[in-house]
């Protein structure tokens, strides 16, 4: 579903990814962990073309990310298909980027309607159901500004799950929420999982990772330095530097 | 000094007011010209593409750098020796237009560059296009905050209006320059022209005071 094939990244002169390689099946969840400047977010950036690599590719669903063939040569792939090729793919910010304009359901509603081009009532239907799945049918007519954080990241889900995306990533989903409203949006993000949807997760919620996590994948310093099933990771980790960090955030 | 004499302004009171509406109309033609312009060239500016990036600096640099005065006159007396030639009312239309539409670009660049990027990235993460994602998420959330400044921006065009009175524009300014001579009264006919100034600015700041307290209830 998604392979990625030694892929670097750089910011000016400060390389951020060095040949990076992960290869996540269909229906497998990803837990992408490592301490903070290791790369994590750029990872998920580069997987939607948020960020654009310097070398190596990704492919999503058989698809070149960002690139093209052109008789036999490989050239810049024009933005139509980067857009197309993004509303497949699912995002969730630490920050929720809701649209503070716009109520919860017109939130979910904008890209069916203008990417998709689903009429408006297709689209009413669906936001309603999906906020039925997150749990906040009765929050459809609010703004985000009235929801509490834990609220807006269950909207930002739904308004990513709008565009039937077959891939879900979530960068540190929970990270900028008070505890007590951790739970709510793990609960959202496991039933997405039992679902069978992909999804790589940067989080360092170890109980969502133990749960659901197919596998974990420890990140430092541009690389991955360790990857193996939650119970190995956790408990077992073969290399120091996992050892080390597991012992900073346990 | 002359004791001042007010009635002579009241016979010529209906040629002020011929002249404060060609005011208020080379403002309106300003505002909306200039706001055209304004958003075409922020979007030239923001948009990646550094040609268009740098034609659209090269616009905003000539037209604020150099005074209207200087560009109404450029245009009016200087493009006839280029065969090129306007009538005053269209050489007042385009100048205050261009030069308002250079300033109403910085306006609008600096409100859409202070939406936080993550809506973009968030517009773009569904698959929105660049254009779709700047229309409608990124515009509607600054258009709010271009209001203050748009107002004040209004408000300079159309005291700005008063400098098209050199290219001959009968005008408000013009209006009183051409009384005060033929009543020899200059006071009353400038301090008349300047109250109706006063009186047309007020009438924008109360009106983008209002707008602004509107917005600022629903959001
Ligand atoms: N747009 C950018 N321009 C320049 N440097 C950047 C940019 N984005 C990220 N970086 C740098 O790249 C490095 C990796 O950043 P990244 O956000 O991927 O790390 P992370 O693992 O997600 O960290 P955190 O846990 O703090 O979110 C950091 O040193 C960061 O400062
Ligand atoms: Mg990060």
């Amino acid at each position: 579903m998604i392979i990625i094939d030694n892929i670097s990244k750089s910011f000016g002169t400060l390389e951020v990814l060095k040949g990076v390689s992960l290869y996540v099946k269909p229906g497998e969840v990803v837990v992408v962990i490592g301490p903070s400047g290791s790369g994590k977010s750029t990872l998920l950036r580069c997987i939607n073309y948020l960020e654009k690599i310097n070398s190596g590719q990704i492919k999503v669903d058989g698809q070149l990310i960002g690139r093209k063939e052109v008789n036999g040569r490989l050239v810049d792939a024009p933005n139509k298909e980067i857009y197309k090729i993004r509303s497949g793919i699912g995002m969730v910010f630490q920050r929720f980027n809701l649209f503070p304009h716009m109520t919860v359901l017109q939130n979910i509603m904008e890209a069916p309607i203008s990417v998709k081009k689903v009429s408006k009532q297709e689209a009413a239907e669906l936001a309603v159901q999906l906020l039925e799945k997150v749990g906040l049918e009765e929050k459809a007519n609010a703004y985000p500004a009235h929801l509490s954080g834990g609220q807006q990241q269950r909207v930002a889900i739904a308004r990513a799950l709008a565009m039937k995306p077959k891939i879900m990533l979530f960068d540190e989903p929970t990270s900028s929420l008070d505890p007590e409203l951790v739970g709510e949006v793990l609960a959202v993000m496991k039933d997405l999982a039992k679902e069978g949807m992909t999804m790589v997760v940067v989080t360092h919620e170890m109980s969502f990772a133990k749960e659901v996590a197919d596998r974990v994948i420890f990140m430092d310093e541009g690389k991955i330095v360790e990857e193996g099933p939650p119970s190995q990771i956790f408990t077992n980790p073969s290399h120091p530097r996992t050892r080390e960090f597991l012992v900073k955030i346990l | 000094m002359d004791s001042l004499d007010f009635t002579v302004v009241l016979p010529r009171l209906p040629l002020f007011i011929q002249g404060a509406f060609m005011t208020v109309q080379l403002t309106f033609f300003a505002i909306v010209f200039g706001t055209m312009i304004g958003l075409v060239v922020a979007l030239a500016k923001i948009i990646k593409f550094p040609i268009v990036n740098f034609i659209a600096g090269i616009y905003t640099w000539v037209f604020r750098g150099i005074p209207l005065l200087v560009q109404l006159v450029l245009i009016y007396y200087g493009l006839p020796s280029l065969g090129i030639e306007f009538t005053a009312y269209q050489a007042a239309a385009i100048g205050l237009s261009l030069c308002g539409g250079a300033y109403i670009a910085e306006i609008i660049r600096a409100g859409i560059q202070s939406i936080d990027k993550g809506q973009m990235e968030a517009a773009h993460s569904l698959g929105m296009s660049w254009s779709q994602a700047m229309f409608k998420i990124i515009i509607p959330q600054a258009y709010r905050r271009l209001i203050p400044p748009m107002g004040n921006e209004f408000i300079t065009l159309l005291k700005d209006t008063s400098l098209v009175s050199v290219i001959s524009m009968v005008e408000l300014l013009r209006t009183a320059t051409i009384h005060a001579s033929s009543s020899f009264k200059p006071f009353e006919m400038y301090i008349t022209a300047a109250l109706i100034y006063l009186l047309l600015t007020t009438f924008f700041t109360v009106a983008f005071g209002r707008l602004e307290s509107k917005l600022a209830i629903s959001e």
